[in-house]
């Protein structure tokens, strides 16, 4: 065995030249717009005007790829605002139509697939329970005898294990309670989706398919803009709708009315309404994640 | 002293306007429906007809009326009535005088915009829900103005019940997503 290593100067000055020559290819491979994005800071660390310009390149980058004029707007949380979901078990006939409304509003890559909702069909005997649950029915018919469905996507916890393990913050709580992620400074670890216990998060893993003509051009930086390979998503509440006072979009599609959507903090809303009436299930309450989605039951 | 005729006018005040309110309710004419009824700041958008059936006195005005529970042949045959007991039939919404109109089991005769309070003699912890959006369906914005659908807008007054629908496609199962290693990558 040979002896401990000597630090040879010109090893040191080689390996010193060699990994700057890395950085460069790095570097040189890239666009000038690239190379601002390798040097940009976590979005909490921007000031507003360099926000801006970030929000500027992110535009432009998008009509370059989509052949269309894209807006990634930034509203802020409402003032007085925590948004709160309901969902009526008594009344879901499981059509999925907002699971597809879902992904025309926000983006998601069509193939491979990306589904922010996902329906779970169960037995009406066995009650809520996820092990014997079936996300992929494909029956003639909705609701089939004997069965009930519980959609299930980001449930926008007060107190969220995904963004307790990201350890880079790249996803955090906003002021209205939505869960968001900064697709830029994810890392691609899946940390959260390992911590998020209904599985409402979801990994891009191959180059994000979306056809320039599906592409819904009003988008959220922390929503439904268009995301690169090897980030995590989820559901953000239609970040980009409802900051403008708009229901979700999985709201305006339920043909049935079991989706509900209000402020919290506002004792006339429909989901205060709800809590305050009705009997209301908290998925995975034992968890104490402290979810905003509640489930009810309508009759 | 000052304080308590103060408080004595206010008394006054509160009493006068408390007895006022109802009066009020009582002085509309009953087919006008009382305008408190409609929750405040909804909007209803127009019943759904089918196709140039209203207004119903178009072809109702020259016909006799016929109050004879019977099974309709010439008009109206496509309508299956599929709601409560058997006994029900078209007169105990629709209204024989007036046909543009519905009445109520206690003879106020109210527009079709108005037809919850009709479906809401029966229904009444459904129309308490609805009111408060908890029944029923909401679109536009969650702060500010909204749009309620009419119970007649999902449910077919005649045969309400939810028709079973085919499920949009499954997801795809994670195995199959993407095709083979490095196909989408």
């Amino acid at each position: 065995m040979s002896g401990p290593e000597k630090h040879d100067p010109s090893r040191r000055a080689f390996l010193g030249a060699a990994a700057g020559a890395a950085v460069g290819v790095a570097l040189t491979g890239c666009t000038p717009v690239s190379r601002e994005e390798f040097f940009q800071r976590h979005l909490h660390e921007l000031t507003d005007a360099e926000r801006d310009v970030m929000v500027k390149r992110l535009e432009k980058q998008y009509e370059e790829k989509f052949g269309k004029k894209v807006t990634v707007a930034t509203d802020p949380p409402l003032e007085g605002v925590t948004f709160a979901y309901a969902l009526d078990l008594s009344r879901c006939i499981g059509c999925r139509k907002c699971v597809y409304a879902c992904v025309e509003e926000n983006n998601q890559s069509r193939d491979p697939q990306i589904h922010w909702i996902r329906v779970l069909q169960m037995d009406k005997e066995k009650g809520v329970d996820v092990l014997k649950a079936d996300p992929y029915y494909d029956s003639e018919e909705v609701p089939t005898p004997g069965h009930f469905y519980m959609p299930v996507q980001c449930q926008q916890c007060a107190d969220p294990p995904c963004v307790k393990v990201c350890p880079v913050k790249a996803t955090w709580k906003e002021k209205d309670g939505i869960v968001v992620v900064d697709y830029n400074w994810c890392i691609g670890c899946r940390y959260c989706m390992a911590a998020c216990p209904y599985g409402a998060r979801h990994f891009n893993w191959g180059e994000p398919n979306l056809p320039a003509d599906e592409l819904n051009p009003v988008t959220h930086l922390l929503g439904n803009r268009p995301r690169p390979k090897g980030v995590v998503e989820k559901c953000t509440f239609c970040i980009q709708r409802t900051r403008k006072g708009l229901y979700p979009a999985c709201v305006e599609i339920c043909p049935t009315g079991s989706r509900k959507f209000g402020n919290l903090l506002d004792p006339s809303s429909e989901v205060r309404q709800i809590l305050e009436n009705k009997r209301v299930f908290i998925f995975k309450e034992d968890l104490n994640t402290q979810p905003r989605f509640f489930y009810f039951y309508g009759v | 002293m000052m304080a308590t005729r103060n408080a004595i006018g206010l008394v006054a005040v509160v009493v006068g306007v408390a007895l006022m309110v109802p009066l009020q309710g009582w002085a509309q004419s009953p087919v006008a429906g009382s305008a408190g009824e409609e929750p405040a700041g909804i909007q209803v958008p127009p019943p759904p007809f089918t196709e140039g059936i209203f207004p119903c006195s178009e072809c109702h005005k020259d016909l006799p009326v016929n109050v004879q529970r019977r099974q309709l042949v010439d008009m109206h045959d496509d309508i299956v009535l599929n709601h409560g007991p058997k006994t029900r039939w078209c007169f105990d919404c629709h209204n024989p005088g007036d046909r543009d109109r519905l009445r109520l089991a206690s003879g106020e005769l109210i527009e079709f915009t108005q037809s919850y309070r009709l479906c809401g003699q029966c229904h009444g912890d459904k129309l308490r829900d609805w009111k408060v959006g908890v029944h029923g369906k909401r679109t536009g914005s969650w702060n500010g103005k909204k749009q309620y659908l009419l119970c007649a807008h999902c449910h077919n007054p005649h045969s309400p019940r939810f028709k079973a629908l085919k499920p949009l496609p499954p997801p795809v199962r994670p195995g199959l997503i993407g095709g083979e290693k490095g196909g989408t990558r």
